[in-house]
């Protein structure tokens, strides 16, 4: 009898001593975050990739346990993820990230949201009423949810709050040379127009000062229509527009339909880390959106 | 800034005592003296508030050109579903069914209907309006709320469909819920009907839980700490509602026990699993036909299997998505029959069905299904015969097949085609089906 306690002890010790804060972002830029700082004493895990819509998830029973075992769960917010995290949320049974505690992080409130509309209808499409959700296409907003997630982690986990200040100092430092380095880069690419599938971008136009001219969908949410799309070819061909912008995981048929018709270049930009091979890292998914956009500047 | 705000205000304040001289140039020189200093005093001190406030304003907008401050507190905290407190939403949803024969006698030989089962009215009908309500109560309970607005006998009238309360806060992943709610066995069981893939419930759960098992109870639930989905709990039930009839037992009248288990492999594919067991105590329970009912004293011990596989591109959901689901039901029934003669028939025998089905989005917004379900009667015996438990040989089945296209996520409009082999007389039946929603964006289980 004496012996089995042992052995269980024993095995139970190595796990026990691994107690790291597992963190669970709904999004992969959350977690590449959380990775910058945390380095080996967090766990992170995405529930989503970059090859997915976040708006339409399935409340996967994987996720359900991932949220049982989180002591963080970070999402962008303002609606990006209704349509499944509180199913997630409710099934978890895990005080500790329900909204409101302190493991709760909606990174969109750390940020100044764009496009909220003054008023809300539903004939408008799938519209936020707190803004806009797809706030990690402006480093500036990483930067920002980065301090808030920092002070979150040394909150839950005081016992290695040095280790995340000095993370986050080592990605800051880093982090802010980036920027200046990308903000130079960019500078081409000032009041160039671009149509975009759907309103995914407003925070990497607003970065760059880009111009959206269009969007594909007529209306947030549903499909582009081919009415839609012969009108746009009509009103932006012929060097209307610079860009056609789609993230990865929206169909590709629309914009090379008016990407052909109008002769207006046509990209793939990640929407998050992993969008694409070269993306694979906060940095590179930076560096890949701007090679793409100057890739076809001329 | 500073130094122009500072010499605005002196300027003001020369002017000023300028102008108090004039006015005031019979009253005496001390006076004035007098009169000034203590002006000077009091814009000295305003000036220095000044000073303070544009240092404190400046230092202000130098922090928010580094940190932008967040948008307000208000709108930070509305991110859930609770825009309005509580959440409301209301759902739509109406139908119409033709059938070749009129579904009115409607019924399966050897597998007598009870509770809400059965075919719907021939021609149009709107069947449920819903209305949800719900929200967390504090930081420790959450509450959930449907009422659905039902027409029966021409008048419209309020029904209590779910109304349960649930523990947000309990350690160690448990969860407790009481109030109306429907029981977590099965896949389908806890299913609202605007979330169901065609527009009826299949045979199995029509025959053996009068659609749905909805009761009146307390639930508990315990997640395991692991990778792998696992769920565990129970439920205590009054007991008063298909097919646990009659509150037995001191209103303590059934119980279900389930195990739900379920993993993704790879990006792209998810499964859940499950068994569950119901067992139902009635007194005087009908089923059966409305000229010829029968009421069954006893107990019945359901066993359920359910498997759902889900298949996505990538998990990019909604671009391509394909469903596989199936689920076995077995009703081991002991008891007495008691029929309109008022003959009383022991019973002990078991029936069972199962149905699986398919359902394929090749593009957004169309969805393809197909389904078979399938019932099987025991034997229950001769003295049987000629009563609504008598199977007569055959296996009732169906075969249903449905199209629906869905503009937004808010709005779905079904087309169902069902051959039905189970009834008296083959059938083919043809339903429309449309389901709007209103309000609250809700979010919907796996």
């Amino acid at each position: 009898m004496n012996r089995i306690l042992i052995y269980t002890l024993l095995i139970m010790f190595p796990l026990m001593s691994h107690a790291e804060l597992r963190i669970f972002a709904c999004e992969p830029e959350w977690a590449a975050v959380a990775d910058e700082i945390g380095h080996d004493k967090v766990t992170t895990y995405s529930a989503t990739t970059a090859m997915q819509d976040p708006h339409y998830i399935q409340a996967r029973p994987s996720l359900i346990a991932q949220v049982r075992q989180a002591d963080i769960v970070i999402c962008s917010g303002a609606q990006l993820e209704i349509g499944w995290l509180p199913m997630l949320l409710a099934k978890a049974n895990n005080p500790s990230v329900q909204p409101g505690s302190p493991g709760h992080i909606v990174a969109s409130s750390f940020v100044q949201r764009l496009e909220a509309p003054s008023s809300v209808d539903r004939s408008q499409g799938d519209v936020h009423p707190e803004g806009n959700p797809h706030i990690q296409t402006n480093p500036h907003n990483i930067a920002l949810v980065a301090i808030a997630l920092t002070e979150r982690m040394q909150q839950l986990d005081p016992a290695n709050a040095a280790a995340y200040a000095d993370g986050l100092k080592k990605f800051q430092a880093r982090w802010d040379e980036a920027i200046s380095r990308w903000e130079q880069r960019a500078l081409p690419l000032k009041n160039k127009k671009v149509i975009t599938h759907h309103k995914s971008w407003p925070y990497l136009e607003q970065w760059l000062g880009l111009v959206e001219v269009a969007n594909l969908e007529d209306v947030p949410g549903v499909p582009p229509t081919v009415s839609h799309l012969s009108d746009l070819a009509s009103r932006y061909g012929k060097g209307g527009a610079d860009f056609i912008i789609r993230a990865p995981f929206q169909d590709s048929k629309p914009s090379e339909w008016l990407s052909e018709r109008g002769g207006i270049p046509m990209l793939a930009l990640p929407l998050t880390v992993g969008g694409n091979d070269k993306s694979t890292n906060l940095f590179s998914f930076f560096d890949n959106i701007l090679d793409q956009l100057l890739g076809v500047t001329p | 800034m500073k130094c122009l705000l500072r010499s605005g205000i002196c300027l003001l304040l020369l002017a000023f005592s300028v102008s108090t001289f004039a006015q005031d140039s019979n009253e005496s020189a001390a006076d004035l003296r007098k009169a000034i200093n203590q002006l000077r005093q009091e814009y000295e001190s305003r000036i220095q508030a000044l000073e303070k406030r544009v240092a404190e304003a400046e230092q202000q907008s130098a922090n928010s050109q580094t940190s932008p401050q967040p948008v307000t507190a208000a709108s930070s905290v509305s991110s859930g579903n609770s825009a309005f407190n509580p959440a409301m939403g209301v759902i739509f949803s109406g139908q119409a069914w033709n059938y070749q024969h009129d579904p009115e006698g409607y019924q399966i030989p050897g597998h007598p209907f009870g509770g809400e089962a059965g075919p719907v009215a021939e021609g149009l009908s709107i069947g449920e309006t819903e209305i949800d309500i719900s929200a967390n109560v504090d930081d420790k309970f959450t509450a959930w709320l449907t009422t659905p607005i039902v027409i029966e006998d021409g008048d419209a009238g309020i029904e209590l469909e779910e109304a349960w309360i649930e523990t947000t806060a309990l350690p160690a992943g448990f969860s407790a819920r009481v109030g109306r709610f429907f029981s977590n066995i099965g896949y389908l069981n806890n299913k609202h009907a605007h979330a169901w893939d065609f527009i009826d419930q299949p045979l199995a759960y029509q025959a053996f839980l009068g659609g749905q098992y909805l009761d009146d109870g307390l639930q508990l639930r315990w997640l395991a700490p692991t990778d792998l989905y696992i769920e565990l709990g129970g439920e205590v039930l009054r007991g008063d509602r298909y097919p646990a009839v009659g509150a037995t037992h001191s209103g303590i009248g059934s119980h279900t026990l389930f195990a739900h288990m379920g993993g993704d492999v790879g990006d792209s594919n998810s499964w859940l699993a499950g068994v569950s067991y119901l067992r139902a105590d009635s007194t005087d329970r009908i089923s059966g036909s409305v000229n010829d009912p029968l009421l069954f004293t006893g107990n019945a011990d359901i066993i359920i299997a359910d498997f759902t596989w889900k298949w996505s591109p990538y998990g990019n959901w909604q671009q391509k998505n394909f469903v596989f689901q199936t689920e076995y039901l077995q009703n081991n029934e002991k008891g007495d029959y008691t029929l309109s003669g008022n003959q009383v028939l022991a019973y002990d025998d078991h029936r069972s069905g199962w149905h699986a089905q398919a359902i394929f989005q090749p593009f957004p917004q169309w969805r393809f299904g197909a389904r078979y379900d399938i019932l099987s009667a025991g034997n229950p015996g001769l003295i049987f015969s000629g009563t609504a438990l008598e199977p007569l040989g055959n296996n009732p089945d169906r075969y249903s097949f449905m199209v629906d296209w869905s503009n937004s996520e808010f709005s779905r409009l079904r087309l169902q085609l069902t051959r039905d082999e189970a009834g008296l007389v083959s059938d083919t039946q043809f339903g429309l089906q449309y389901i709007y929603s209103i309000g609250a964006h809700g979010a919907h289980s796996f």
